[in-house]
């Protein structure tokens, strides 16, 4: 009888990962803000929980609130051979620590005539979740503009796992956007619901960054989405499929770099695009992506290149108002009508 | 000047190394004045005791950082000088293959990262090199170097913090130059020792006179020492004096003639050798003839930068990613 498979949320798959690469290379160590604490809560949203048990709190250094202690030892941990997992409780604190993470992680190579390297992670919790403008931001196309940073934003318990083991062996800094909703925990009535869950094997695998995932197939048009979007997409994608329109859904997975590839192939197919992310919409990185299609497949496309994101308005704390600024599957399906029109 | 139990070749060595940085630094103007260099340049005469005599405590592979005036340290630090002139002439054969320039000079392959240019920055990036040490059990030592301009900075609270509470094996080299740019110290902080600060990190802060090679020396052994034997960071603050400007096209106006007058009686070099001549430990014909060796070392590295081929273009693209 076949082995009934395993499935994780999004958070355990990330601890997974943390756990296997910290067994297999004594480099690795994570580095942040109440990661480790005895009796604490193991990170904002409790991934490495049981960790410092297996691997002791020396390689689980818990920092003062201090982010640009953390990201500035990260860099200088990682120039010396270490490869530092660094934690942001929120996204939203990146912008106490630019310097580090942009001055600093992806110059010094450079800098250096590339005599040196970089190999660290850090992972941003983004979205809006009624916290209020200052901890709600989902703050990737930022870093997404910055040579010498690879951006990686994850939406399924079977990516986290490989996508971050992957990324702990990279030797170039990478920034891990992951979205609060989809950690898995309780009581998230935001997250509309959804199984948070997907079956990831215990085994060994890794995920190449620069490589998207079609997730829905469909030949009338291409939908771009990550993170929670991705998921309102599939809602969208499944009302329209009872009309008749057919989606086809691509997950980037990594902005930096991006699969062209597979996302020009796709449009090539169906001449449509909704581009779809809760990052605001003005320079966010639909623009990035829309701009790319426009000039590579500019004789493919049947209508303008449709972009949902979130307005460009601080996010509101009030449950309805913030629900009302971030893409929905509403604003989806009539992004993907107009997408539509001859 | 300090008392010491250096012996002369030890002193003489110093000695050697800080006429280095003072004729690297006075060619480096001169070369500027012809306009032969690109870019600016942010120089440290006057500073050599301080990079001199923190470096002597290091080993090749005790890292530091540095910031955006780094060239007396990054000769302190080892690098040779055809390859640190080489790099001020953007050129491939540069410790930096050309890529980092005044501003980020370092190399890597003698213990110095690329200086980094971001007032402060070296305080946090110090400690987290020394988190590496620690946690693979290596006695090396790290350092960041830091002016008096960025004791202001987020950057010196975070950094100094974190790794006293870590007991990183980091020492922390504040040069006080009593400016910052244009703006006097005392006009942007009331405590103008900041060797004080030490007390709210709980760590041991030490002012000493930056002019005077040997107590840089002494007070570098003991912070150096105290890392390595896993007791955590000392704030070392070395008071000194840039005789130049702030860069390369500031006359420095802000600044009383006298003062600078005053400094300059109290030359690192000069104190150094009047003190080797009063010791009987070298002769004023010995310290001419160092003079002469090093004044043809740095020509030889002029010589050898302006030889050297320029970058590829294509090398603009190279590095970013490993």
């Amino acid at each position: 009888m076949p082995r009934e498979e395993r499935r994780l949320t999004i958070g355990e798959a990330l601890r997974e990962a943390i756990a296997e690469e910290m067994r297999r290379d004594e480099k690795v160590f994570l580095i942040g803000e109440d990661i480790g604490i005895p009796g604490g809560f193991g990170g904002a949203f409790g991934v490495y929980l049981g960790l410092p048990e297996e691997f002791g709190r020396e390689r689980i250094v818990d920092t003062p609130i201090s982010e640009k202690a953390i990201m500035g030892a990260a860099v200088g941990a990682a120039m010396m051979g270490m490869r530092p997992v660094a934690d942001l409780q929120y996204s939203d604190f990146l912008f106490c620590c630019m310097d580090e993470v942009v001055n600093q992680a992806p110059k010094l190579r450079y800098m250096s005539g590339g005599k040196l390297s970089v190999p660290l992670v850090i992972r941003f919790p983004v979205g809006a979740t009624t916290r209020g403008a200052q901890h709600a931001q989902s703050p990737e196309s930022y870093l997404a503009h910055v040579p010498g940073l690879k951006v990686v934003c994850i939406s399924d318990a079977y990516d986290a796992k490989g996508l971050l083991k992957t990324a702990v062996r990279d030797d170039n800094p990478v920034m891990i956007f992951e979205h609060k909703l989809l950690y898995g925990s309780k009581g998230r009535m935001q997250a509309g619901g959804l199984d948070l869950t997907c079956p990831v094997p215990e085994e060994e695998y890794l995920i190449p960054l620069g490589k998207a995932k079609v997730r829905r197939q469909g030949g009338d048009v291409t939908i771009i989405a990550t993170h929670i979007v991705l998921y309102r997409a599939h809602t969208a994608a499944e009302e329209l499929a009872e009309e008749g329109i057919e989606c086809e859904i691509i997950d980037p997975r990594s902005l930096v770099p991006l699969d062209e590839e597979t996302i020009f192939e796709s449009v090539r197919k169906t001449g449509r695009v909704v581009i779809a992310h809760e990052d605001n919409l003005r320079l966010g990185w639909g623009a990035e992506v829309a701009s790319r299609i426009a000039q590579e497949c500019f004789y493919s496309l049947e209508a303008p290149i449709q972009r949902v994101a979130t307005y460009d308005v601080p996010i509101p704390f009030a449950p309805e108002l913030e629900q009302s600024v971030v893409p929905s599957a509403e604003r989806i399906k009539e992004a993907v009508r107009a997408a539509l029109v001859d | 000047m300090a008392a010491s139990d250096l012996n002369s070749a030890r002193l003489k060595d110093m000695y050697r190394r800080m006429l280095v940085g003072r004729e690297f630094e006075e060619q480096v103007y001169f070369l500027f004045l012809k306009g032969t260099l690109p870019g600016t340049v942010h120089q440290s005469l006057g500073q050599e005791a301080v990079a001199v005599g923190v470096c002597s405590n290091l080993n090749r592979d005790d890292y530091i950082v540095a910031h955006h005036r780094p060239h007396n340290i990054a000769l302190a630090k080892g690098v040779d000088p055809r390859s640190a002139m080489a790099e001020l002439f953007a050129k491939k054969a540069g410790c930096c293959r050309g890529k980092g320039g005044s501003m980020h000079l370092g190399d890597f392959d003698v213990g110095m990262v690329p200086s980094l240019a971001i007032v402060g920055a070296s305080l946090t990036v110090a400690p987290g090199m020394a988190l590496a040490y620690q946690l693979t059990g290596t006695k090396q030592v790290s350092a960041a170097f830091f002016g008096d301009g960025a004791s202001n900075e987020g950057a010196f609270h975070e950094g100094i913090n974190f790794a006293a509470v870590r007991k990183l094996p980091v020492i922390f080299v504040c040069e006080n130059n009593l400016y910052g740019a244009s703006t006097p110290y005392d006009q942007v902080s009331l405590v103008t020792d900041i060797a004080k600060r030490a007390c709210a990190y709980g760590i041991p802060g030490e002012t000493v006179d930056g002019m005077d090679v040997i107590a840089v020396y002494e007070a570098a052994r003991k912070a150096v020492a105290r890392a390595r034997q896993g007791k955590g960071p000392t704030l070392l603050e070395c008071k000194t004096y840039r005789f130049c400007g702030h860069s390369r096209s500031d006359p420095a106006h802000y600044r009383p003639k006298e003062e600078l007058a005053e400094w300059k009686k109290r030359d690192p070099i000069k104190l150094l050798g009047d003190r080797m001549v009063a010791e009987k430990r070298a002769t004023t014909k010995e310290l001419s003839a160092l003079e002469v060796e090093v004044k043809e070392q740095i020509q030889a590295a002029i010589e050898f930068a302006q030889n050297e081929p320029p970058l590829e273009l294509s090398e603009a693209l190279t590095d970013v990613f490993a």
